[in-house]
């Protein structure tokens, strides 16, 4: 049994809420990329995770993530976390209740990250049901294939901070959800474009500021791991922003702000899993190499039928893909003290990074698909045509971002007796 | 010569600018507006504040057309705005006394008469 170690554990803290404010980040990004009527909704959908994905992580998320259980799913012995306490959780100088809160930042994200592929159409009480389901059958399942001692931790699968449950499980896991819900009515026939810019990229930046505790966090010190990584975070991502401002340039001769907002979040998920395992100026030419294959997604994915809204697969399911096979080429031991990739005269790091590549993707895919398909038996998953034109922030919670207050009436005094006449019999 | 002039959702005004364009009536200024006609009003709350929205977001259409244009544009912005529930909007049509083109100067029917037609 370790110790507790001061220094880890004040630096955890802080790794922890740093990843916590990384969803309402997200919240911003995502209602930047909506219509105006459709802002509330979408932001909703992550503070739903911050909800849901909470409390299922504390009942039974955590526990089938971390406890031994066996190589596909975790027991519940930590079930309503039980025996989670001050001591240090195995392997890590930390409280395992810290350990616990930092491992439930990561969910709560993921479940808000799929939110993207289903926002302006996918009604509230449905999505609220479908986020408590995805963590446990999908988010805590890949956690505890890549982290919880399960099958490909086992087999010696790198992953640093989440490029299997997180970038590659949120990412599949939107496309099928795409899928199942469908495209939203006027998509491939109306132009529905970004309402605000400044939100993408405000949102864009606080998210890569909450990402150096995530990947900075994954290491559970101050150590060598850690640093490596908070620092490949700033690098990485980096490397991406000049190399997409290169593509914009080549493609269309101007530099765009959604593009760059966009850069910096495929930066970060590359850097995801490979942070603390490859030197820093490998890092440099990840954060490039991961630019091309999820630009062109992007270009290429609107001219398909999959409304996957915010390109959730491309920037997270294929850049976290890459980051995973690149680990495999280019892990370093005399930098990460684990394991060498194929550059460095370990071919069978490799191999143990596609298969998770391949296994990962695939379980997000096929259990999104199911879990969504019965929860669509049980409720309609979709707002109707009209109550898609007319917003889902009207429709589903009754307000408006950029409401005027013109020619709104108080009601609150018709209780009283004394009904306050309709606007209209004033004119 | 007339003004015709159109106030129909904003969610369907993408639809009104397409059946337009079908019709092959050029020339059309849009604003948003917000207004009231006979349908429900619409209860938002804001912690704890219930408030009926009195005025809805509209969309105004103003087009200025010679008078073999008048039926096509009234048919174009029903056909685009209509989705059969209270609050689809109006139409109204008023005589138009003059109009200028400040290009060119030419007036009435050249001015509304879109270029290259």
């Amino acid at each position: 049994m370790t110790e507790i170690d001061a220094g880890d554990t004040a630096w955890m803290l802080i790794a922890t809420a740093m990843v916590i404010l990384m969803t309402p980040a997200l919240g911003l990004f995502y209602a930047g990329l909506v219509r105006s009527k459709n802002t509330l909704n979408t932001f909703m959908m992550c503070v739903a995770a911050l909800a849901v994905a909470t409390v299922m992580w504390a009942l039974v998320g955590y526990s089938i993530a971390f406890d031994e259980g066996n190589g596909i799913i975790g027991g519940l012995d930590h079930a309503f976390l039980r025996d989670v306490t001050f001591e240090p959780r195995d392997g890590t100088t930390i409280p395992h209740l810290l350990f616990m809160a930092f491992q439930a930042s990561f969910c709560i994200v993921t479940v808000a990250l799929v939110s993207g592929a289903v926002v302006e159409r996918m009604r509230f009480g449905p999505f609220l049901v479908f986020a408590g389901l995805w963590s446990v059958f999908v988010y805590a399942v890949l956690a505890h294939w890549a982290f919880g001692g399960g099958w490909l931790q086992e087999k010696g699968t790198l992953d640093f901070a989440g490029g299997i449950p997180v970038e590659m499980g949120s990412g599949f896991s939107a496309l099928a959800a795409a899928l199942v819900v469908g495209a939203r009515k006027d998509y491939g026939r109306q132009a529905m474009l970004p309402h605000n810019a400044v939100y993408v990229l405000l949102g864009a930046g606080l998210l890569w500021f909450g990402w150096f505790g995530f990947n900075g966090g994954s290491g559970f010190s101050t150590g060598n791991s850690s640093v490596l990584a908070f620092t490949n975070t700033l690098l990485c991502p980096a490397a991406t922003l000049v190399v997409w401002f290169a593509l914009d340039l080549i493609r269309g001769r101007q530099v765009t702000a959604i593009g760059a907002a966009t850069a910096i979040i495929v930066g970060c998920v590359g850097i995801t899993p490979a942070g603390g395992f490859i030197s820093p100026g490998w890092a440099l030419a990840l954060g490039a190499i991961a630019a091309v294959p999820s630009y062109a997604i992007i270009v290429l994915r609107p001219r398909t039928r999959v409304d996957e809204t915010l390109d959730v697969l491309a920037a997270h399911g294929i850049a976290g893909l890459t980051g995973i096979l690149f680990i495999g080429f280019f892990a370093q031991q005399s930098w990460n003290g684990v394991s060498d990739g194929l550059f460095y005269g370990d071919a069978g790091q490799l191999g143990l990074q596609a298969l998770a590549a391949v296994a990962a993707p695939a379980y997000a895919f096929v259990a999104t698909f199911v879990i969504l398909r019965v929860v669509g038996l049980l409720m309609p998953l979709r707002a109707t045509e009209h109550e898609e034109a007319l917003g889902m922030d009207i429709v589903q919670h009754g307000e408006e971002a950029y409401v005027t207050g013109e020619g709104a009436i108080l009601i609150a005094h018709e209780a009283d007796g004394e009904a306050v006449p309709p606007v209209a019999s004033r004119f | 010569m007339k003004l015709v002039i159109g106030i129909v959702r904003p969610e369907k005004a993408n639809d009104v600018l397409e059946a337009l364009y079908r019709a092959e009536v050029r020339g059309v200024s849009m604003s948003r507006v917000q207004g009231h006609g006979g349908e429900l009003d619409r209860v938002e709350t804001y912690r704890g504040t219930t408030v009926k929205m009195g005025l809805a977001e509209k969309v105004r259409f103003e087009i200025a057309v010679s008078d073999e244009f008048v039926q096509p544009a009234i048919d174009a912005l029903c056909e685009g705005g209509r989705t059969g529930e209270v609050g689809d909007g109006k139409i109204f049509v008023v005589d138009l006394e003059r109009a200028v083109r400040i290009r060119t100067g030419e007036t009435d029917h050249g001015a509304v008469t879109p270029v290259g037609t």
